[in-house]
């Protein structure tokens, strides 16, 4: 069962290409692997843990309440992963500056808590934090790998192609190290994943009938 | 999960709908994260203090091998070779037998015994207070100026932004520029942070030779020796360092300082 989960979680129903969710640390964090890495971690444990905490508790919150609770409880998980940071990978936490706390507004730990831990036992909450911190974790290092590779011609600061200001050949495309770069790579990632996979393509969900496009 | 150790057994029994249960869960959840956000806090602060204690020494390191020749002079001149003495900034005089060791700048810009108001029109770098004596540091080498480093602080665009200037014996040259501290948009005015652009501003002279403040930063193309170029896309930050030099140099800042270490010659 965890497995299936994970594979899942890994392609077919992975949170960022085929849910579309957490986009926005994604461009941020993924200039460089070690930068999506150190991401990929924090949100793995604030995942795990906020789904196993709302899961053990989700008999006693209020429905009027529910999301209020859900959002404190991620909230103060998230701040304490920020000050653990801030005191032991402290460069890391310099590079990652404000997006650690904007786990906070990332839709994918609110969307599983909200989805799945607030209805489901804490063993399965916990696989379905970690299968999908797994997959944002997945699309984060191949986005991060991509962009450093080409903007940089490093991969987790080693050189792959040696820099033409340094004597080499590789002249970096600067665009990669800009935040559009990440939506195309992501685009393109959807792009592949869904020609190969035609099963995953969604159907239209609320298109207009023929009828009641005409204007007269 | 916590709450059921403080709560009566019957609470938790109560339906979902229960306004009193609505509050005591949303209390509970309250206390615990609350309890857990500070204690969180308050455990990991001093190791935190530490790292960015470690980061400014670092910097100051660094600022020291970015002028040429400085580690040799200030290892010939013996280990007090970086000289601290406090700076009264209204007087411009030394402040004999201050404590530098430990200065707390924000601490001492915002008590009210020790912190100076700047008037509104004067204020470039919109602190709105400053302290009114700060440490600076000097290397002398038989007696004789060598160099003399300025610490900064102005508001950019999101942040404030915390500096040293070190200025060359004649009081005009910039020797080198470093951002200690600076919080401002990652990629665009955080690149205040490049060596490239801290670079720079190095050989430019800050004032003319009656004595004005020139040194500006202008939006591409510096021409003159009183002009750096600012970063693109980061026109507020890049105007906020020049506004800081521009306050801190000025008769409001170490204008007086500057003045008197002119007048004596050096």
């Amino acid at each position: 069962m965890a497995m299936r989960e994970i594979r899942s979680a890994l392609i077919t129903n992975n949170p960022v290409t085929q849910q579309i969710l957490g986009i926005c640390s994604a461009l941020a964090v993924s200039t460089s692997v070690a930068t999506a890495l150190t991401m990929s971690m924090a949100l793995t444990a604030v995942l795990c843990t906020s789904n196993v905490i709302i899961s053990s508790i989700r008999h006693h919150i209020p429905p009027s309440i529910r999301l209020i609770v859900q959002i404190t409880i991620i909230a103060s998980l998230v701040i304490v992963t920020d000050q653990i940071l801030q005191a032991y990978a402290f460069e890391l936490s310099r590079q990652l500056s404000i997006f650690v706390g904007l786990i906070v507004t990332n839709c994918l730990v609110l969307g599983r808590a909200e989805a799945f831990a607030s209805r489901n036992p804490v063993g399965p909450s916990a696989i379905d934090g970690l299968a999908n911190a797994l997959g944002y974790s997945l699309i984060l290092l191949l986005v991060g790998t991509v962009r450093e590779v080409l903007g940089q011609g490093t991969w987790f600061a080693m050189t792959v192609f040696p820099l033409a200001s340094n004597g080499g050949w590789f002249e970096p495309i600067g665009l990669m190290t800009l935040a559009p770069s990440a939506y195309f790579v992501i685009g393109f990632l959807i792009w592949a994943i869904r020609s190969k996979r035609r099963d995953l393509v969604e159907r239209t969900g609320y298109g207009l009938r023929r009828e009641e496009l005409s204007d007269d | 999960m916590q709450e059921r150790k403080y709560q009566s057994p019957g609470f938790l029994a109560r339906s979902n709908d229960d306004p009193a249960k609505v509050f005591g869960v949303a209390i509970s959840v309250a206390l615990t994260c609350s309890l857990l956000v500070s204690g969180a806090t308050a455990y990991l602060r001093p190791v935190q203090e530490a790292n960015l204690a470690a980061e400014r020494e670092a910097r100051m390191a660094a600022m020291v091998d970015a002028v040429p020749g400085l580690r040799d002079i200030i290892a010939e001149s013996g280990a007090d070779g970086l000289e601290t003495r406090m700076v009264d900034l209204s007087t411009g005089q030394f402040v004999p037998g201050a404590e530098t060791a430990g200065f707390d700048y924000d601490a001492a810009a915002s008590s009210e015994d020790i912190a100076t108001t700047i008037p509104g029109d004067r204020d470039l770098a919109r602190l709105r207070t400053r302290p009114s004596q700060i440490p600076v540091n000097i290397v002398e080498k038989d007696g004789e100026l060598l160099l003399v480093v300025l610490p900064m602080r102005g508001r950019g665009y999101q942040s404030v932004i915390s500096a040293v200037m070190a200025l060359e014996s004649d009081l005009t040259t910039v020797a080198a520029l470093r951002i200690l501290e600076q919080a401002e948009t990652a990629g665009l005015g955080a690149r205040i942070e490049t060596p490239e652009w801290q670079a720079s501003w190095v050989g430019k002279q800050v004032a003319g030779t009656d004595g004005t403040i020139m040194i500006d930063v202008v939006r591409g193309g510096a021409s003159t020796s009183f002009e750096v170029d600012g970063i693109s896309g980061a026109t507020v930050t890049s105007q906020g360092v020049a506004n800081m030099v521009r306050y801190w140099l000025g008769d409001h800042g170490f204008g007086p300082f500057i003045e008197r270490l002119r007048a004596e010659g050096g």
